[in-house]
């Protein structure tokens, strides 16, 4: 068969996919095994490759140096969660509504929307946060959740839109013919086969809303009880010294939950990008 | 579903057909709509309108096109700019090759791969600020795993620390964006890779063609719209790339990684020049708002039935 390799062949593949995975999770073990180094062996030069006395010690330490560690973890993803429930809520509709249907200015809707991809918060960032405070939403969550919606949205309907596509446009038509509204056959209907697409684009979206959380959340939020993990990883960083082995150790811990709901979902993932990024 | 509530939705459904099609689709996009001009459009509208201040804690006073004019007549600024382009072609030339590397290694038919691939992504899966505090510890001189190797294998004499020159930040700080951003790039491309019709291989290599020759005349071609849309996309991201400098080097050592992004953040949040601050993000937007014409002339020419960003 054509998919065959010789063993050299074979060789050659793993090698470079070592090399590669190296580099892609070089960061991750480095921050694991800094985790295990008291702090007084951290900071030891030359470079050691191997202690003697690794523990676990950070990780039990991290949670007295900075007590609200717990908090960040959960604000984290309450605020992806958040932020993905809202935007998909704004979303489907519109992504709908992009997907089947004529309207005026359809296509100029559609490159506003785009146009908004060409922006991130940085640069709107003073005008921000005197909306946020017009707004009254300042210090709370809704400052690191409204900015996160509003720039996730353009991304949510392009993906969403392409799915939409694709679902045979004969089964709407049928439901016309049977009488049925067109919310009734969105909500009905279209939803329902759309499901797959759903889970990707959320899952999408609520990556982008955990990745990005801390600018957001260093600029609109000073309530301390509210930061997500990432900004209360500033927190390690200490007057004297910074405790370089617990910040990785919570890092890591932080980052955890995230990691094995992305586990159970990757596959769902990795298939919709296929069924979605591909053309027909 | 009821027999009731079937003639409900049916009677219903006869009432709301008259809704005109327009109308209904505009009750659909109007909440998004509305969202983003008040969350997007009008920061955008003030950011405008400072740009011609002069403005900081104090007040606001109009002072025209001054701030412009003094942006264009900075060296600094034209060095900013031009620097800001460079990182953006480096970093997103790096991610598509790397990406095209990664996605055909994990498309290989080999034992393993479906764990491979879930390797690749934790990058992309955990926020930006995290994985650059893992890359910050990486380039520490002397606790950091790249001096230290570089020190055993006699590359450097003593701690090399990455981020303290100009030209080694720069890069390490393209390294970083890079590993960031070349998860997203190989998964696409695996995706748009293994939608490509394997008869078209069959058929290529019942005529004798060799891997190379297949990749180069048949995948290539093939997930082409894939790598225009993404290499633009990335450019975009790229170009934007705010918390990765900001956390690495804050823009320094002496301005080497100063993109514009991190001049405007630097200038309105770090000096409290608002007014100078507005000036600079107008001058992205219009940087990118013309990046994105072009863009979406790209996207629509190239390919009319891809579906997916």
């Amino acid at each position: 068969m054509m998919d065959r390799y010789t063993k050299l062949q074979i060789a050659g593949i793993y090698l470079c996919l070592a090399v590669f995975l190296t580099f892609i999770l070089l960061p991750f073990f480095e921050m694991f095994m800094a985790s295990l180094r008291p702090l007084e062996h951290l900071f030891r030069s030359p470079y050691q490759f191997w202690s003697d006395d690794f523990s676990f010690q950070a990780y039990r330490d991290m949670w007295v140096t900075v007590p609200l560690l717990g908090r960040y973890i959960f604000n984290s993803i309450f605020i992806a969660f958040s932020v993905t429930f809202l935007t998909m809520i704004f979303v489907v509709p519109a992504a709908y509504a992009f997907a089947r249907l004529d309207f005026p200015f359809k296509n100029a809707t559609l490159g506003i929307f785009l146009g908004v991809n060409m922006f991130t918060g940085a640069v709107l960032l003073i005008p921000l946060y005197r909306v946020l405070r017009t707004l009254g939403l300042l210090n709370t969550y809704w400052a690191m959740i409204v900015p996160g919606v509003a720039f996730l949205i353009p991304t949510g309907i392009w993906l969403l839109r392409s799915y939409l596509e694709k679902i045979p446009v004969e089964l709407e038509e049928a439901a016309y013919v049977d009488g049925a509204s067109r919310m009734y056959t969105l909500r009905r209907v279209v939803l329902p086969l759309a499901v797959p697409g759903l889970i990707v684009v959320g899952t999408a979206v609520f990556i982008g809303a955990y990745a990005q959380q801390f600018l957001f959340a260093i600029t609109f939020n000073q309530t301390r009880e509210l930061q997500p993990l990432p900004a209360g990883l500033y927190e390690f960083i200490g007057y004297q010294s910074v405790t370089w082995n617990e910040m990785m150790a919570a890092a890591l811990v932080g980052v955890l939950p995230v990691m094995v709901i992305f586990l159970f979902l990757q596959k769902y993932l990795v298939a919709g990008l296929t069924a979605g990024a591909v053309k027909e | 579903m009821t027999e009731v509530s079937h003639q409900v939705a049916i009677v219903e459904g006869a009432r709301r057909k008259t809704l005109p099609v327009g109308m209904f689709a505009w009750l659909l996009v109007a909440p998004a709509m509305i969202f983003i001009i008040i969350i997007v459009a009008w920061p955008l509208a003030e950011t405008v309108r400072l740009s011609f201040m002069e403005a900081d804690l104090g007040g606001e006073t109009y002072i025209g096109t001054q701030n412009y004019q003094d942006l264009l007549e900075s060296r600094k600024f034209q060095q900013t700019v031009t620097r800001t382009f460079y990182w953006m072609f480096i970093s997103v030339l790096l991610k598509m090759v790397l990406g095209l590397i990664g996605a055909l290694l994990l498309n290989a038919a080999v034992p393993g791969r479906a764990l491979f691939r879930v390797l690749v992504m934790p990058p992309w899966v955990i926020p930006i600020a995290i994985g650059t505090i893992g890359w910050l510890w990486l380039y520490n001189g002397y606790f950091g795993v790249l001096s230290g190797m570089a020190q055993r294998l006699g590359i450097t004499d003593g701690p090399f620390e990455f981020l303290a020159y100009k030209t080694s930040a720069f890069y390490s700080a393209v390294v970083t964006d890079v590993w960031v951003g070349v998860p997203m790039v190989t998964l696409f491309f695996l995706a748009a890779m293994q939608g490509v019709s394997r008869d078209l291989y069959e058929a290529a290599w019942v005529d004798g063609a060799g891997r190379w020759y297949r990749f180069r005349r048949i995948t290539i071609p093939q997930i082409m719209p894939v790598i225009i849309s993404m290499s633009l996309l990335s450019a975009i991201f790229t170009f934007n790339s705010f918390e990765i400098i900001w956390i690495l080097t804050e823009g320094g050592p002496r301005g080497a990684t100063t993109t514009l992004i991190v001049d405007t953040y630097k200038t309105a949040i770090g000096n409290y020049k608002f007014g100078e601050g507005s000036a600079r993000a107008v001058i992205i937007v219009i940087l990118l708002g013309a990046f994105s014409l072009v863009y979406l002339a790209f996207l629509n020419r190239v390919n009319r039935k891809f579906g997916a960003k």
